[in-house]
């Protein structure tokens, strides 16, 4: 059966200029220009770093996105996913012709409209029938378009009752509700969606991922959607692309591709980096498990050693956390500890540190540790990022007869049941 | 339904530049009701919460013209003819007004719309023809407050005239809207990279307006300054400022050659204006 492609990525790739604009760039624009005047190739092209943002580059250009390769099929909800800085949002706005690539070419066959983040174009002044009228507008849509859903558009949003006030009274909740039905009941062909869930209570995301699997499913239209929140993307999307460094780790069926994410994680029981000059900086996590390497037995005892170092001494009111996040991106243990509190680090240089769990309960699975460094008080953050995966599983426990089922919670209690007489 | 993937049926193709010259008509005109409402907003929000509101739109004429009238004729001894000078005054002010207020929208285009720019696509142009079209709305405002000053010299007796070229007038308008947005178009192109550009035009455009006949007749430049007249005679702005009080008081000189040049003028910065700013709306989100 041959496959209808909608969408169709070429050798994609974003090159960006660090750095501030100034007297430097000039004499780069003037040089771009004269090698472009005699027909020569942009001399910039050639040069920049891969995309990792927590190591020093050489280079003043990085390259956002390299040589991106993707097909998306009608009908096809893609998933895309990676870490902070992967190239995900400049994947999206190249897609939706906010920038231009800096090479390759995307070609499709149906409109594409985004999402990039709802409620663009609000005016604070204007009611909210009139912001509508003008955010439809600005999403693409005619008059007459919005006029013949404006009634369906209104429900949706929930938002009957003030529909005539204007937009700056309402309350932040409301806004965005407004903005994502105008929004869910546009009609391109395929439409981009970055990270909106993440706002709007309970009751709303469940409406808005519902109207998503609705957009997706029964109407066959082709959605685009980025997000942090793996347990979404699951839901609604059928494959996913990881991104890493720019590039494409991999394009894989979700739930493959959420593992591949997850192993992403940098897969080692010890992290080691080079220390910031001019602020205060994790050199290296090192978690000592119960079974060795990144594998640890649920109940067992977990430290984990922590070397900070400190440039110079004028840095009070340090704080310093962690967290033991799994792999849906869920948080499910956070410690922390503040100077103030406990001077952690009293010297130049490195600093050492250690956490101790006496029995670590979490349930098995696949985890990965996220470090802060901030300081408590100007609540400037100095370092944060992800680190050591840790590995858990039901070793030396009593097994129920049908085994230990992946999700079934995230946290064992030692607890015991009384049945009475 | 047709399958069959042919490499040339797709509906668009994203590359990394633009063609030299790509003006999408076409898609401008699918985004039209965008133009109405950008306009609409405009209109409605500019003096919210102000208590005098669209009045200030006539206060702010009326006073420049009260003090050019004292300083550059009752100062200066700028002589208007028979026309009154207040009035002589009110013509090029509310003219180059709507030249000013074009400009000065449109060269932050990129720079002020920045958010938006950055999360939707639509034709960029639309932007700065709204801006054109809403001051259009304040221009109207303004020249009925001109309508009724000219009506009221009437009534007391000045020698006031209409050439009958007056027919003409709209079409004026349309070339200083026209050079408004070009010149704007072109220097927001600029300011997403250099922001030296947005200080420029701030002195810029008070610069200008010496050089642009606004306070005096264009004769009178050539007269005093033999030497120097031929900037303003060079400067399209004067000659369409030349040609407004010429249409509406019947004073000054207009030659066919004039308006053809300064048509030509006109035509070209826009040209130029739209290329650069083809070109500026690809990839400026990543340079503001």
């Amino acid at each position: 059966m041959e496959k209808d492609i909608i969408l169709k990525a070429e050798n994609i790739s974003k090159q960006y200029r660090l750095g501030q604009v100034g007297t430097g760039t000039l004499s780069h624009d003037l040089n771009r220009w004269w090698h472009q005047i005699r027909g020569k190739e942009n001399p910039y092209l050639k040069i920049g770093d891969v995309n990792d943002r927590s190591t020093k580059g050489t280079s003043d250009y990085v390259w956002a996105l390299q040589d991106i390769n993707f097909e998306v099929e009608r009908g096809e909800v893609l998933g895309i996913i990676g870490k902070n800085g992967a190239g995900k949002s400049t994947l999206l706005k190249i897609l939706s012709k906010v920038t231009a690539p800096t090479t390759g070419s995307i070609k499709s066959r149906g409109r594409i409209a985004s999402l990039l983040e709802v409620g663009t174009g609000f005016n604070g002044e204007m009611t909210g029938r009139e912001n509508v009228f003008l955010n439809g507008a600005i999403l693409g849509m005619t008059k007459k378009e919005i006029t013949s859903k404006l009634d369906e558009i209104i429900a949706f949003s929930g938002c009957e009752r003030y529909i005539d006030t204007p937009v700056k009274r309402y309350s932040s909740g409301m806004t965005v509700r407004l903005a994502f039905a105008v929004a869910a009941f546009l009609e391109p062909e395929i439409l981009v969606i970055d990270e909106v869930l993440a706002v709007g209570d309970a009751e709303f995301q469940k409406k808005a991922i519902g109207k998503m699997q609705d957009i997706s499913k029964g109407e066959g239209r082709t959605v685009l959607f980025v997000s942090h929140d793996l347990s979404a993307i699951s839901t609604l999307a059928n494959r996913t692309i990881v991104l890493a460094n720019g590039k494409i780790k991999a394009i894989e069926e979700t739930n493959k591709a959420i593992s591949i994410y997850s192993s992403l994680q940098s897969s080692n029981a010890v992290f080691c980096q080079e220390p910031l000059a001019n602020f205060p900086s994790l050199t290296k996590v090192e978690i000592v498990t119960s079974e060795g390497g990144t594998l640890h037995a649920n109940g067992k005892s977990l430290r984990i050693n922590f070397e900070i170092n400190m440039p110079g001494d004028n840095y009070e009111n340090l704080a310093f956390a962690f967290q033991i996040i799994n792999n849906l991106n869920t948080g499910v243990l956070f410690t922390y500890i503040f100077d103030i509190d406990d001077p952690l680090c009293k010297k130049n240089g490195i600093n050492k540190l250690s956490y101790e769990f006496d029995k670590l309960r979490i349930y098995k699975g696949n985890y990965f540790i996220r470090i802060h460094l901030a300081n408590s008080k100007t609540r400037e953050k100095f370092q944060e990022f992800d680190c050591c995966s840790l590995e858990v599983e039901m070793i030396n426990q009593k097994e129920p007869e049908w085994g230990w089922q992946n999700n079934v919670c995230q946290y064992i209690e030692d607890g015991k049941w009384i049945v009475s007489e | 339904m047709n399958n069959t993937n042919t490499s040339n049926d797709w509906l668009f193709e994203i590359t990394p530049k633009n063609k030299f010259f790509s003006l999408n008509l076409k898609e401008v005109w699918q985004y039209r009701d965008l133009l109405f409402l950008f306009v609409k907003r405009d209109v409605i929000t500019v003096y919210k919460q102000t208590v005098l509101g669209p009045l200030w739109y006539l206060i702010q004429p009326l006073f420049t013209s009260v003090t050019f009238t004292i300083i550059f004729n009752s100062v200066a001894g700028i002589n208007t003819g028979t026309v009154p000078p207040f009035l002589f005054n009110l013509a090029g002010i509310t003219v180059w007004n709507y030249f000013t207020a074009c400009l000065n929208g449109t060269s932050d285009t990129f720079k002020a719309n920045a958010g938006i720019f950055g999360k939707v696509y639509f034709p960029r142009i639309i932007t700065p023809l709204s801006v054109v079209v809403s001051n259009l709305i304040k221009f109207g405002i303004q020249f009925l407050i001109f309508i009724a000053f000219y009506i009221f010299y009437y009534l007391n007796g000045a020698s006031l005239s209409l050439n009958s070229l007056v027919v003409f007038f709209p079409l004026l308008i349309v070339i200083m809207g026209v050079l408004g947005l070009g010149l704007g178009m072109l220097i927001s192109s600029m300011v997403t990279k250099y922001r030296d550009f947005s200080y420029l035009i701030g002195f810029g455009i008070s610069l200008l307006m010496y050089l642009s006949a606004v306070m005096y007749p264009m004769e009178l430049i050539k007269e005093k300054l033999p030497k120097y007249g031929w900037i303003v005679e060079y400067n399209p702005l004067a000659y369409i400022i030349e040609t407004a009080r010429y249409m509406l008081l019947n004073v000054g000189k207009v030659s066919v050659l004039g308006l053809l040049y300064t048509l030509t003028v006109t035509i070209a910065v826009l040209l130029i204006g739209i290329l650069v700013f083809n070109r500026t709306e690809k990839s400026f989100i990543d340079t503001v």
